[in-house]
């Protein structure tokens, strides 16, 4: 073999490794399409994200696919009919918890990813509470971007002082407090559509049976018609009675509860974190200052979460681009792009302290609590029962606030525990 | 009489609408009843969405659990708003119809102007109508502020959130008036006929009206009802009446739908020859008597066209529920709504099918009647 033919040789061999090696760190091409419901207000922390993403991978065509309505009501209407004509988006958002398995996991639809999580070292960054709620079968399938708090009580420090009231601190105390509070015309509680009465369910239900109870009734270990649970109804019985259920409730978003609040009609709210959000950014108010936050009566030291996620579905049309949009999104920077402007904080335990300048009080306090507090999931968000049972606990609900009668709305809940095998059944 | 050549022509050129309306109308009612019978949704162990998902047959297990289970109690619900909300809504826009046409008719400047005006809400969709309306009907403002402009204190209505039920019934003698309602619609018939001297009718329908009376005396009506009887603890869960929250969405359609009535009943009038009026008042009849006697009796075909399409409007309503209340408000939920949040929401796909086949039921015990005395006066 003489020189030349060898020079030859090595050449293709070079171009050979070459071209494989250079196939492995392909940048991802084509289009990408990321379907959401955050739009309008929401729409400029996302927007963020995709920039940061398109300065990475300028090869890739963003298709920033939305349909918006709160919580996705209308979005996962839309994007069942697509999953189930064939054609999946490349990610979507999905409520982490049971919203994400109840449906898509346990239907096969969706990618298991503790591959990425070991790649990236995510199960050290994220924090052990929520890895556990987010795992489902010794799998996890989706990538939480953000996390927000619900049941977080809202009112304004000056109106309270102006009432002569205080922060309650237990069910009794506020008890006490809507009794003053009612005396001098004023709604003690304010709550909105049927969705927020879940909403304040769940925080009385966490606030009776503590953090440990309230997880037993998802798990099946605390029985629906247990007299912990009836008693959960009971005491939610009180707390309907100081709010505007009876009056104009089913006819306020919850936009214009919190409204209520800051025009002094109303005292309290209790209301996820988003609320801080419209209060800071769409009224213009100071966090701590013009409007203050504390934890519902009873429940202090405990963080109901919900967390937004994206995940792979099966079939994405371009899987490469959509893994490194979830590399993207679980990385400290995709949590800090994304968070200060939709008013949430990261997911990752590291996340704020390279950018505290970026959060405001509010936030601050919330990453603070994220770190230390024990942490349960939202029902209303679907972290802890599926879309079917969350969908007829409207219909319990309604039973109680008719008939006010604790067994019946605790035998319907059981009964939908059944039909939709949630609760642990 | 037409050749075979003529025949296949036109066999040829209605055949493609023939099968596309087979495949996209009738195939797919056909499958949404297929659906209805089955427990796709409602075994967790089939996950709805899977691609593998098994649906098994359980009969009619779908209706009864819509009839008799506490959790559809709002499905009871839903029937009920439909039915105060056909009445209401189909009366409001008839007579209101009807009154805008008669003013049309009395000769005014710029009867065209008022005419597009009338008709003009009709141009927009229930969406739209629903939100301008939601927030005309806000508890704190729009419609209740009005009086605050004579310095009279503001109404403290909650148009569509108001949580009073009035015309309170029990969800279980709705078989009884039912019942009623049917014999006194065969007497009637059987009145009818024998004023024509059709007494074959007369008497098929007088027999008919007997025999349902006499089951029903014998108390049997209600073991043909039993299996769909609903819990004991409905009327304490979920009253059965006409909830005031649904007197802003019927206010909301009447104002979108009155002006097409109008339209209808003012080509009706106007196909009334001038004659048959000018002779009623030469005869001495008055103006209202004109109306009365003259108009009324030839505007009834286009009455019932009138009724027959809003009746199938109000059974069908979605959108204009959607917009003005949401899809999660017990006081006026309607069946187009429990399809939706069963079927896509929680992923029930058969009971929401069901409920669809309920639907599509009662719109065709509206319409198939019409339709068919229709043919029937064309042959």
């Amino acid at each position: 073999m003489n020189f030349r033919v060898r020079l030859v040789f090595a050449v293709l061999l070079l171009m050979v490794v070459g071209g494989a090696a250079s196939a492995q760190d392909t940048a991802p091409t084509g289009r990408l399409e990321i379907f959401s419901w955050w739009a309008g207000d929401e729409g400029p922390a996302l927007e963020a994200l995709m920039n940061l993403y398109s300065s990475m991978y300028p090869d890739v065509e963003i298709v920033n696919a939305t349909v918006t309505g709160g919580a996705g009501v209308n979005f996962r209407a839309v994007l069942k009919t697509r999953m189930l004509g064939g054609s999946p988006p490349d990610s979507f958002q999905v409520h982490a918890g049971q919203e994400l398995t109840g449906t898509w996991v346990v239907a096969n639809r969706m990618e298991d990813l503790t591959w990425l999580y070991e790649q990236e070292g995510w199960f050290d960054t994220f924090p052990q509470g929520l890895i556990d709620q987010l795992t489902y079968e010794g799998g996890i399938y989706s990538v939480p971007v953000n996390i927000h708090r619900a049941g977080v009580l809202w009112y304004i420090p000056a109106n309270l002082e102006n009432w002569g009231i205080e922060v309650p601190a237990t069910l009794d105390d506020f008890y006490t407090t809507c009794q003053t509070l009612k005396e001098q015309g004023v709604t003690p509680l304010v709550v909105a559509e049927a969705w927020t009465v879940i909403h304040l369910w769940e925080t009385v239900a966490l606030s009776v049976l503590g953090a440990d109870g309230y997880d037993a009734v998802w798990t099946g270990e605390l029985a629906p018609t247990s007299p912990e649970m009836i008693s959960v109804w009971d005491e939610f019985g009180r707390v309907l009675d100081c709010t505007n259920i009876s009056e104009d409730a089913a006819g306020l978003s919850w936009q214009q509860a919190t409204d209520a609040v800051v025009a002094g009609t109303a005292a309290f709210n209790v209301m996820g974190d988003w609320a801080a959000g419209y209060m800071s950014t769409t009224l213009n108010l100071v966090p701590g200052e013009d409007y203050g936050w504390g934890e519902f009566p009873g429940t202090q030291g405990v963080f109901t979460w919900l967390s937004d996620t994206f995940g792979l579905p099966v079939g994405a049309p371009n899987r490469d681009a959509t893994i490194a949009w979830l590399e993207l999104l679980g990385s400290v920077e995709g949590e800090n792009a994304f968070n200060p402007l939709k008013g949430s904080i990261p997911a990752r335990l590291d996340a704020v302290e390279v950018a505290a300048d970026s959060y405001n009080t509010y936030l601050q306090s919330a990453a603070e609590d994220w770190q230390s507090h024990r942490l349960v999931g939202s029902l209303m968000h679907g972290v802890v029962a599926n879309e079917r049972f969350v969908g007829d606990f409207n219909q319990v609900i309604d039973i109680y606030v008719q008939s006010r009668s604790s067994a019946a709305a605790a035998s319907a809940m059981e009964a939908i525990c059944f039909q939709s095998g949630a609760c642990g059944t | 009489m037409r050749t075979k050549r003529e025949r296949l022509t036109a066999l040829a050129m209605v055949l493609p609408t023939l099968i596309l309306i087979g495949i996209f109308v009738y195939f797919f009612i056909g499958k949404a009843v297929f659906f209805s019978v089955s427990d796709w949704g409602e075994n967790p162990q089939q996950p709805a969405l899977s691609t593998t998902v098994v649906r098994s047959g359980v009969g009619l297990k779908n209706y009864e659990n819509l009839m008799t289970d506490i959790i559809h109690a709002n499905f009871r619900n839903s029937l009920t708003n439909t039915f105060f909300f056909t009445v209401f809504f189909v009366a409001g826009c008839t007579l209101l119809g009807l009154f805008l046409a008669i003013l049309l008719d009395q000769k005014v400047v710029a009867e065209n102007f008022f005419r597009t005006v009338f008709l003009f809400p009709m141009a927009l969709s229930f969406v739209v109508t629903g939100t301008i309306w939601r927030w005309l009907l806000q508890p704190g403002g729009g419609i209740n502020q009005l009086p605050t402009m004579v310095g009279l204190p503001p109404i403290q209505f909650n148009w569509v959130s108001s949580q009073e039920t009035w015309l309170q019934f029990q969800w279980h003698d709705v078989p009884m008036y039912l019942t009623f309602t049917g014999i006194a619609v065969l007497a009637l018939l059987a009145t009818r006929s024998a004023l024509k001297h059709n007494w074959r009718s007369a008497r098929f329908a007088s027999a008919l009206a007997g025999i349902i009376l006499l089951i029903f005396l014998a108390g049997l009506w209600n073991n043909v009802w039993l299996p769909l009887d609903s819990p004991e603890v409905e009327p304490m869960i979920a009253p059965k009446g006409f909830n005031a929250a649904l007197l802003g969405i019927i206010i909301a359609a009447v104002w979108q739908m009155s002006g097409y009535v109008m339209a209808i009943f003012t080509a009706g009038i106007r196909g009334i020859p001038e004659d048959l009026r000018e002779a009623a008042r030469v005869d001495g009849c008055t103006e209202v008597g004109v109306y009365r006697h003259i108009v009324l009796p030839q505007l009834n075909p286009f009455i019932v066209s009138a009724v027959i399409v809003l009746g199938h409007i109000s059974l069908k309503i979605f959108d204009l529920v959607f917009a003005m209340s949401g899809p999660d408000n017990a006081r006026t939920v309607v069946p187009g709504i429990l399809v939706y949040t069963r079927g896509f929401r929680q992923n029930a796909f058969a009971s929401a099918s069901a409920i669809a086949a309920i639907m599509l039921f009662l719109v065709a015990v509206t319409i198939v009647p019409y339709l068919w005395s229709q043919l029937r006066n064309r042959t």
